[in-house]
């Protein structure tokens, strides 16, 4: 069973800083680590390569430095990374970096699964692996909480929903989107530390991958951002106590005064 | 922490000791230390990570290191919880004696399970009349035909109960007194081998201390480790080997209180001040972070000194053992004294250290029995 994990490299939060004055995000000095929910992504796919044999290969999409993450992920047992980046790429939205990873996808071909995490902690959409699914023209299961049987070339999975869970089968090949409840990752290994020092990391370009120049980067990317801002928080409910009925009588009369 | 040119390697094993010790250990120190529980899932965590095998031969399924990396380990792992961290190092005591004496069939047959991590292995010396004095033994192992059959009492064994592998020493020839003694290899499951009651110990609480009871215990006889007689000689050379190990866990112990204490100075206030503004303070911390250093380089450089294969290493290793004990029992000491009475509570993490540092002055050879080798050495030397 052939798996691709999808990573991406993103800041570590516990450690980013919101600059007093500008009011943005301080990145400088600020560790990058693995996307939190692509490690269980990681561990989903080394333990499916455990149990049914065959191979693990990690990529990202980013900047040359993204590599590291990749080590990372050979460290807790991929077997394979591929490092996509090239200047074209940048200023990429959900939709180009979705091309773009499916544009990789498709050059790896040999395939049966796709798991990414749920989201990323600093895009925070969620888009990147229904839209790599859809791309491929592949069917996806999100939010899999767990993974029940792979068996005959169908894969049957629990999907998170906010009131339990759903089980759902589809055919592979076929993509995942795994939620924290999914497993544990592991620790690295040394060994797995050693194999990551010394791998060498398959970096694609543009040209590699095949692509349609005008829907990568900018050029690909329709989306425009109005306006980056934190939502006010939510203003306090109001508690109203002692006798009931008095209680009900100014809160209707106060529903009645906000035009309810 | 003074620069001490690791290898790339090295650095690695750190680092991820430091990580397991971080994320697996610190978290459930308190509570072993309460309830006394085995932490089979921390033993998982580190067979995973392969560290198992830091000192074993490659071709024995270990990583090819020696000494200081298992050193290297035992230290990080002892400043989270000195107990797991013995549970790992025991381990190591235990098969140290068949990397030391085993044939190539034995080590293939015992080494690779131990240094995966999917057993863990014993080392079985003590027994209620021979502590100190080893070669007052009672526990036989009589030859019939191609069987030796044990009888006798181990106690006070790391990891008893539930290691799978036990090197065991036991008298082959009474008469001979320590030259009738020999080394064995007993599997847990052997008829005739079952443990004593689990002991309720000062520190080190998360690691378990059993008795082995042999009663006629029939093992082939190709589970002898070297030759019949070589017991003692074999259970010293294990000492040698091991003892800077012991240094490690010390030095690890006393790592780890001082790392409290300095932070819990700085953040402590009495006269509106901190009490890391006191220079009475400052001296402490000056003095417990020099022994500390001071340990960790003895450790580290007889660790080496062993790894390469030197001959004579007794001296070098009792007084890595020796000292790094000393200083862990001392910087624990101090630690406790400037948390003040909140040291003394076990809410606070410096007393544990306090009574984990103990145990490092007493086994592998007690302190006074380490300072008996090292004169020894000093006068066999300028005999010559
Ligand atoms: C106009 C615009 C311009 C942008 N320009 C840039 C830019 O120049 N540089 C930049 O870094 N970002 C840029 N972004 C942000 C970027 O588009 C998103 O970060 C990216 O599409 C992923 O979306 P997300 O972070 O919400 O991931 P989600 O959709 O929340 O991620 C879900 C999962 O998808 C996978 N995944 C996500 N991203 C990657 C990746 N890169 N490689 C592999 N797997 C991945 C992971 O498995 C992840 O867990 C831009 C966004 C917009 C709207
Ligand atoms: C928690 C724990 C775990 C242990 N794990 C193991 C294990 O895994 N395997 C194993 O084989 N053993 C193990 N031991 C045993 C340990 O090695 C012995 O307890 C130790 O060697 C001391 O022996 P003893 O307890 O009989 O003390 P004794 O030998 O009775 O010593 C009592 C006191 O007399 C002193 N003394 C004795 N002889 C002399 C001398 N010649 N000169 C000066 N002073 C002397 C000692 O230093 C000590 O202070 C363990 C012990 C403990 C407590």
């Amino acid at each position: 069973m052939n798996i691709i994990v999808c990573i991406k490299q993103v800041p570590d939060t516990t450690e980013v800083r919101i600059d007093p004055v500008t009011k943005n995000l301080v990145r400088d000095g600020v560790k990058s680590i693995v996307n939190p929910f692509d490690m269980y992504a990681i561990e989903e796919g080394v333990r499916l390569r455990e149990k049914h044999g065959g191979k693990v290969t990690v990529i990202t999409m980013g900047p040359p430095q993204a590599e590291a993450v990749l080590r990372e992920a050979i460290s807790l047992g991929c077997d394979d990374a591929v490092l996509i980046s090239d200047r074209a790429f940048a200023g990429s939205d959900t939709l180009a970096t979705c091309y773009t990873l499916s544009k990789a996808i498709e050059k790896i071909k040999d395939y049966d699964l796709v798991i990414c995490g749920k989201q990323a902690i600093d895009g925070d959409t969620a888009q990147v692996g229904p839209g790599v699914a859809s791309t491929l023209d592949i069917p996806q299961i999100t939010y899999v909480r767990k993974i029940e049987e792979i068996k005959d070339n169908n894969i049957t999975a629990e999907r998170a929903t906010e009131e339990g869970y759903e089980v759902v089968q589809t055919k592979m090949p076929c993509l995942i989107t795994v939620v924290k409840e999914i497993n544990t990752p592991r620790l690295p290994s040394l060994k797995g530390k050693m194999k990551a020092k010394s791998a060498v990391i398959t970096v694609w370009k543009a040209a590699d991958i095949n692509a349609d120049e005008s829907r990568l980067g900018l050029k690909g990317s329709p989306t425009e951002v109005w306006k980056i801002f934190t939502p006010p928080p939510r203003p306090k409910g109001r508690i109203f106590e002692g006798d009931p009925q008095e209680s009900v009588n100014q809160l209707v009369e106060l529903l009645k005064d906000l035009n309810h | 922490m003074i620069d001490y040119l690791l290898t790339e390697e090295q650095l690695m094993i750190r680092d991820l000791c430091r990580q397991i010790t971080d994320e697996k250990i610190r978290p459930i120190a308190a509570e072993l230390d309460k309830t006394e529980k085995f932490p089979w899932d921390v033993m998982k965590v580190m067979a995973q990570s392969d560290l198992f095998g830091v000192y074993i031969e490659e071709k024995y399924g270990g990583m090819g290191g020696g000494i200081l990396e298992l050193c290297i380990a035992t230290e990080e792992f002892s400043k989270g919880c000195a107990g797991i961290a013995l549970c790992y190092s025991a381990s190591a005591l235990g098969t140290y004696p068949i990397i030391l004496y085993g044939t190539e069939e034995q080590k293939k047959k015992y080494l690779p399970p131990l240094a995966r991590g999917e057993k863990l292995a014993a080392f079985g010396l003590t027994e209620p009349a021979a502590g100190s004095d080893a070669s007052a033994l009672q526990t036989t192992a009589e030859k019939k035909g191609d069987h030796y059959i044990l009888n006798g009492v181990k106690h006070f064994i790391t990891n008893g109960g539930d290691a799978e592998t036990y090197t065991v020493i036991a008298m082959t020839d009474k008469s001979k007194g320590a030259r009738g003694a020999s080394l064995f290899v007993v599997e847990k499951g052997t008829p005739g081998f079952s443990f004593g009651k689990k002991e309720d110990k000062l520190g080190i609480r998360a690691s378990s201390t059993r008795e082995l009871i042999f009663d006629n215990c029939k093992i082939p006889k190709e589970n002898l480790l070297g030759k019949e007689g070589l017991g003692f000689i074999a259970a010293m050379r294990t000492f040698d080997t091991s003892r800077p190990g012991i240094g490690a866990q010390a030095l690890g112990i006393a790592q780890g209180a001082l790392d409290h204490a300095l932070k819990y100075a700085k953040q402590r206030k009495q006269f509106g001040q901190s009490i890391s503004s006191f220079q009475g303070i400052q001296w402490m911390l000056a003095d417990m972070a020099t022994q500390v250093e001071a340990a960790r380089a003895l450790v580290y450089a007889s660790a080496r000194e062993v790894d390469a294969g030197k001959k004579d290493v007794a001296t070098h290793s009792a007084m890595a053992k020796m000292y790094a004990s000393d200083v862990a029992m001392k910087v624990t000491t101090d630690a406790v004294q400037i948390f003040g009475g909140y040291g003394y509570m076990k809410e606070y993490p410096a007393e544990k250290y306090m009574r984990d540092a103990k145990i490092t002055q007493i086994y592998e050879g007690t302190n006074q029995i380490q300072r008996n080798i090292i004169a020894m050495g000093l006068i066999k030397e300028t005999a010559r």
